[in-house]
Parts: structure tokens; sequence; C-alpha cells
């Protein structure tokens, strides 16, 4: 099997996960210079709204397709509200308050919406009902699976629909436009309050699907689920230049690919049996076992931070941005 | 004028009167608290323990305003630091007074590795930076057990050696004076003892020349270094200065627990010790120790209080202690951020900007 293939598949499953989740991110930090620590909280939420409904719904003899379909448009509206009520209770009071006090806020909200989730749907990890039958399709060496083209196809709708909206609408004009200058835009006749909580709404929008996608394609589903990815799509907005659209899809992309490259390749690399010849121990110690690795596929997750990093040192303007790192 | 003198005199017997009477209810607690449950004296140590970390925390965040997500890792590394090197782990024993300020130094560098790349990130970046070096820190602990066997992965280090001093070891219960001094009652005048330290050093730095140069980086960097504050060093120097407290914090964590793993050191510690240094007044040394032994005794009063009510009124145990705690935890969060920004017991500066903003 070429592994190469098979994790760049892999790779761009969960890159246009990422992407959706990047988005929220971006837009919110597009229009008011806030990182919405909160937001995977939501991405969690849609998850185990989705779950529930789907759990209920699986034995009724409906097409599976449809029961999934229902779960998500179930959890599109729940977090659209959690979205609304975020900005309302915890952001838009600090509004002009110093940078630090949202971002705790957030981070009280972030506790509170766990927690919520941890009483109604218990401390477990959840089975996320696998109701869509995996067929797998063979790919050049590789294999496809119907849920990673569908994962990938309603990214791509979803990321078409949000462009129309914004460069196409009144209602994205008005984004836009609050986005550049939040005073001016008010003086025209923007009403700020409405767009701001437009724009948060949007964003949980996306990621109530993203949550719906992560569950049906990782099986399974946990109260904590939404900070891990939470951070991961931040790293990526953060990659591809916060506040630049095109710029979180791809860098949500890219950080999905490069995680699942890294975590199929990363054992490989750092197997110190390839310089087996620097001391004879090494050579004796490879002959018996020809893995010794150093890092394991298991610090999977240190490979979003590493890109998080890099690119805040290194470019904090991310690749398509033009903001500049040190206004933050 | 002539009442000038007189009253700074009352004002200062009225302190020292202050003053005796804490220094004797702080001695006579533990003794108190046995009688309650010994448990009640082991919530104390760690409610002291987390006034050291939240005093740590309060350079970087309070006086340089450099938010750190990943604060906790000093902590682990402070701690890991003490379980390896006194623990049948590598077979090294070495006593306390060597083996935490190695922890600590250990933990200064990472402070200074996490620093030096982030100088130029402020505010919400760096808080992002720093938490992923937490989790970096901390998935690395939980890994590190193969090819060699270091951190011993997710299992942790048992069997850490208890603190000796001289003759005393914190372990035993030891008879002086005809009362009783069993382990954790030792620690606790121990801890007791670097807390008092590490308060004076705080309230110390707050008004020094460091102290004010951080003041005037977290005001406005630009403005600071054209006044001639080595802005650089400066920051360095609160992250490096930092991480040292964690870093202690962390070699007594390991000592007297006896045994630690990564579970110790998630993200959501990060958080709580930075909820205490927001709650308490960012900045200011006496609020940030209110804050931190608030937040340590609330849960655990409510951990007793909360499961008897919800038994007595629903029959059954409805939602964890846990949890209530947590919820009331993010709340307050959230409240305080809005009503009261400076935290409870601010520290003069920010009250001062908040009258007149």
């Amino acid at each position: 099997m070429d592994i190469f293939l098979q994790q760049l598949i892999n790779g761009l499953t969960l890159g246009s996960i990422y992407a959706m989740v990047a988005l929220g991110y971006t837009m919110v930090y597009g229009i008011i210079q806030l990182i919405n620590f909160a937001h995977g909280e939501v991405v969690m939420i849609g998850a185990m709204i989705a779950l529930s409904v789907i759990a209920a719904l699986a034995k009724s003899g409906l097409h599976p397709v449809l029961v999934v379909a229902i779960g998500t448009a179930c959890a599109v509206p729940v977090c659209m509200a959690v979205g609304y009520v975020m900005e309302r209770v915890a952001y838009r009071p600090l509004r002009g308050a110093p940078r630090l006090a949202p971002l705790i806020t957030a981070i009280g909200i972030s506790i509170v919406l766990q927690h919520l989730a941890l009483m109604i749907w218990s401390r477990n990890n959840l089975a996320f009902p696998q109701i869509i039958r995996t067929e797998t399709y063979p790919i050049g060496g590789a294999t496809i699976t119907n849920v990673q083209i569908a994962i990938v196809l309603i990214a791509l709708a979803m990321m078409a629909g949000l462009a129309l909206i914004v460069y196409r609408t009144r209602l994205g004009t008005a984004m836009r436009a609050t986005a550049q200058n939040l005073q001016v835009a008010g003086l025209m006749g923007i009403d700020i309050n409405r767009i701001i909580a437009a724009t948060f709404v949007i964003g949980a929008a996306l990621a109530a699907v993203a949550g719906v996608m992560v569950g049906t394609y990782y099986g399974i589903a946990h109260y904590t689920m939404g900070s891990l990815l939470g951070l991961k799509a931040f790293s990526a907005a953060v990659l591809g230049g916060i506040g630049n659209l095109p710029g979180a899809a791809l860098g949500g992309v890219l950080l999905g690919v490069v995680e699942a490259l890294g975590a199929g390749y990363i054992g490989d690399i750092t197997n110190l049996c390839h310089f087996a010849g620097v001391s004879e121990a090494l050579e004796r110690r490879c002959s018996e076992d020809p893995h010794l690795v150093l890092f394991g596929s298991n610090y999977q997750d240190v490979f979003a931070f590493l890109v998080l990093i890099a690119v805040l040192v290194l470019r904090p303007s991310g690749l398509l941005g033009e903001r500049v790192g040190d206004r933050a | 004028m002539n009442t000038g003198s007189a009253r700074p005199m009352r004002h200062s017997a009225a302190i020292w009167g202050g003053t005796v009477l804490l220094a004797v209810a702080l001695i006579a607690l533990p003794f108190a608290l046995t009688a309650v449950g010994t448990a009640w004296v082991r919530i104390t140590n760690l409610a002291i323990l987390f006034v050291l970390l939240s005093l740590g925390l309060n350079i970087v965040v309070g006086f340089a305003g450099l938010l750190d997500l990943g604060y906790i890792a000093f902590y682990a590394v402070g701690a890991y630091a003490y379980a390896l090197l006194a623990s049948p782990h590598f077979g090294v024993h070495l006593p306390f007074w060597i083996a935490v300020p190695i922890g600590a130094a250990i933990a200064a560098v990472f402070g200074i590795l996490l620093g030096a790349p982030t100088l130029k990130l402020r505010g919400d970046y760096l808080a992002i930076v720093t938490l992923g070096f937490g989790e970096i820190v901390r998935i690395i602990l939980n890994n590190l057990s193969q090819p060699i066997n270091i951190t011993n992965g997710p299992q942790g280090i048992t069997l850490i050696d208890p603190i000796r001093l001289g003759g005393i070891d914190f372990a035993k219960t030891e008879a002086f004076l005809g009362l009783a001094f069993s382990g954790p009652v030792k620690y606790y005048y121990l801890l007791l003892a670097v807390m008092l330290a590490v308060i004076f050093i705080g309230v110390r730095l707050q008004n020094s020349r460091i102290g004010r140069a951080w003041e005037a980086i977290r005001e406005d960097e630009i403005a600071a270094r054209s006044m001639g504050i080595n802005t650089a060093r400066i920051k360095l120097l609160a992250f490096a200065m930092g991480a040292t407290f964690g870093g202690i914090a962390g070699g007594m964590f390991s000592a007297i627990q006896g045994f630690i793993s990564p579970e110790s050191f998630v993200l959501v510690e990060s958080i709580m010790v930075l909820s205490m240094v927001v709650l308490g007044g960012m900045g200011n040394v006496w609020g940030v120790v209110l804050g931190a032994v608030l937040l340590s005794f609330v849960p655990e009063l409510l951990r007793y209080t909360v499961e008897p009510v919800q038994r007595t009124l629903f029959g059954r145990m409805l939602i964890e202690p846990e949890v209530i705690r947590m919820l009331l935890f993010g709340l307050a969060l959230v409240l305080i951020m809005i009503f009261r920004p400076a935290g409870i017991w601010p520290s003069a500066v920010r009250k001062r900007e908040l009258a007149h903003p």
C-alpha cells in the first residue's frame, strides 16, 4: 500500500474538517480581533447533539443518510444559538476592554460549556453511531472511503456557500466593512452588533457541521473533544493568516496533511537504526529488533503546536495574511 | 501636621497586632485542622502549593502582563526533576536541598526557552503559544518511556523520596513538646516557611526597580523601551523567575505526594492557577494569595457540602461536586472579568487605572 498517498487522503479529510473550524476562528478574529477560545466547544456540542439525534433515529427505518442529515439539521440551530448567547453574554460586554479580559471570559465559557456537556452526556467516551455503511474504494495503491469523499465534498460546498455570503450578499458586504473599520462602518448605518452576532452564528453553524463530521469520521465523541480540535483549528487559522478567509481554508488543509504525513513518517525518520553504523552497541541492538524509534506516531498532536509556534515566531502574519503579529 | 506622626503609629500598631494574631493562627492551624480530619491538613498543603504557583505566575501575568497559559509545564518540570533525582526509578537519591534547586534551575531554563522565541508576541498570540508549549511538555512526558524509559509514560513515577532535613524525616510522625507532629503537619510548616519567603520576595519585587520595569512593559512596551529599559532582558527575567517559582513548587509537590504522573499537569491546572491570579487581583501579591486560598478551599468545601445537600433534597446525587466546582469556576471567570476586571483585591495601580480610564 502506498503510505504517502494514503496519508495524503487522510490528511485532506482531516484538513477539510480543520478548515471549517478554522473559518469560524478567522471570521471572528477578522471582525473584532478576538480569539474565540470557546469555538472548539461549539464543535463538541454539535457532535453531541447529532449523536443523540442519530442514536434516537437509528432504528426508525429511515435511510441512514437521511438520519445523519436530520442529526446535522438539529445540531446546526443549537450551535448557532450557543454561538449567539456566547457573544451576547461573554464578549459584547467586554468590547473595548483590555485584550486579556475577553480571552479569560472565553476560557470561562469554554469550561462552562464542557461541564454542561459532561452533565448531559456523561464523562464517558461515547460511540458515535456508525449507521452509514463504509464503502472502500481503491485509488492508486491506497484506499478512500465514501465517508471521506463526503466530508471533503461537503466541506467544499460549505466553504463555497460561505464565500457567496461574504462576497455576494449585503450581509457579507457589511461584515467586510465592519472588519475594515468598526466605527466607520457604524457611521455608515451598519448595525455593528447585529453583524458581529451574525459572524459568531455563521461560524457556529460551520462548527456544528464539522462536529458531525468529526464524530462520523472517528466514531467517537467525548465532552473534551473540542479543546484539542479547537486549538488545532486555531493553529490552522494562524498558519493561513488569521483574519483571512481563504487563508483559513488553506491553513486547515495544510495542517491536516502535515499532521497525517508527520504521523505516518515520524516513526520511520526517527528510527535510530538508520544510523546503526555509528556505534557497535547500537548495531547489536538493531540486529535484534530493527525498531529503535525515538518519536512514534503518538507524537501526532505535537505537530499542530510546532507548526503554530513556528508560524507565530517566523511569520506571524501567516501564509496569506497581511496583519502583523505584533499588534495582537 | 501634628497628628501626622501619630496616625501612622496607631496604624502600624494595628498592623503589628494583626500580624501577631495571623501568625498565631497560622501556627495553630494544622492542629485545629487535625481535629477536623487529617485530610484537611493535606488540603491546606495543596492550597499552599497553589499559592506558590499563583505567586510565580503573578510575576509573568500580573507584573509583566505576559499571559501564560502553559505555566503548569514549569511545575511539571520541577516535579519530574525532583522525582527523577530522588526515587528508585534511576536509583538516584539526591537530598532535598540539591534536588529542588536543580529542578528550579531546569524550570528556569525552560522559562527562557519559552520566552526567547516569543519575545515579540503579545497578548492572545502569546497565550496560545504558551498553551501549545504546555501541551508539548505534557505530551512529551507522557511518551518519553520509549525507546529509553525516562518518564515512565502515563504510569508516572512512584516511591519518590520524602523530604529529609537534618534529623527530621517528613514521612514519619514524631512527638515534640507533647504534641504529635504527623507527616502532613510537618510539611505544612515547611510549606508555610517557603510561602512566607516567596511572599516576601513577591512584595519586595513589586516595588523594586525590576518590578517597576515590568509594570512599564505591561503598560506600554514601546514607551518602556524608549525610557531605556532593556525589554528583552526584563521579559526573559519575568519568564525565568516565574518558572523558577513553579519549579520549586513542583519539586515540593513531588516530594509530598510521593507519586507523579502527566495527568497532574494538564491544561485545566494551568487555567486554574491563572484563575487564582485573575480572581485575586493581577499584580497584587496579597490579592493573588487570597485568590489561591479561595479557589483551593471553596471547591473542597463544596465537595463536603454538595453531596449531603443533594442526597437530602433529591435522595441521590444528581450533579457531581467536581462538575459544580468547574461550572462555578467558569462562571466566576466570566463574571469577574465583566464586573470586577481588576480582581477581588486589585493592586493600587490597577485600581487607579480603572478609576481614571
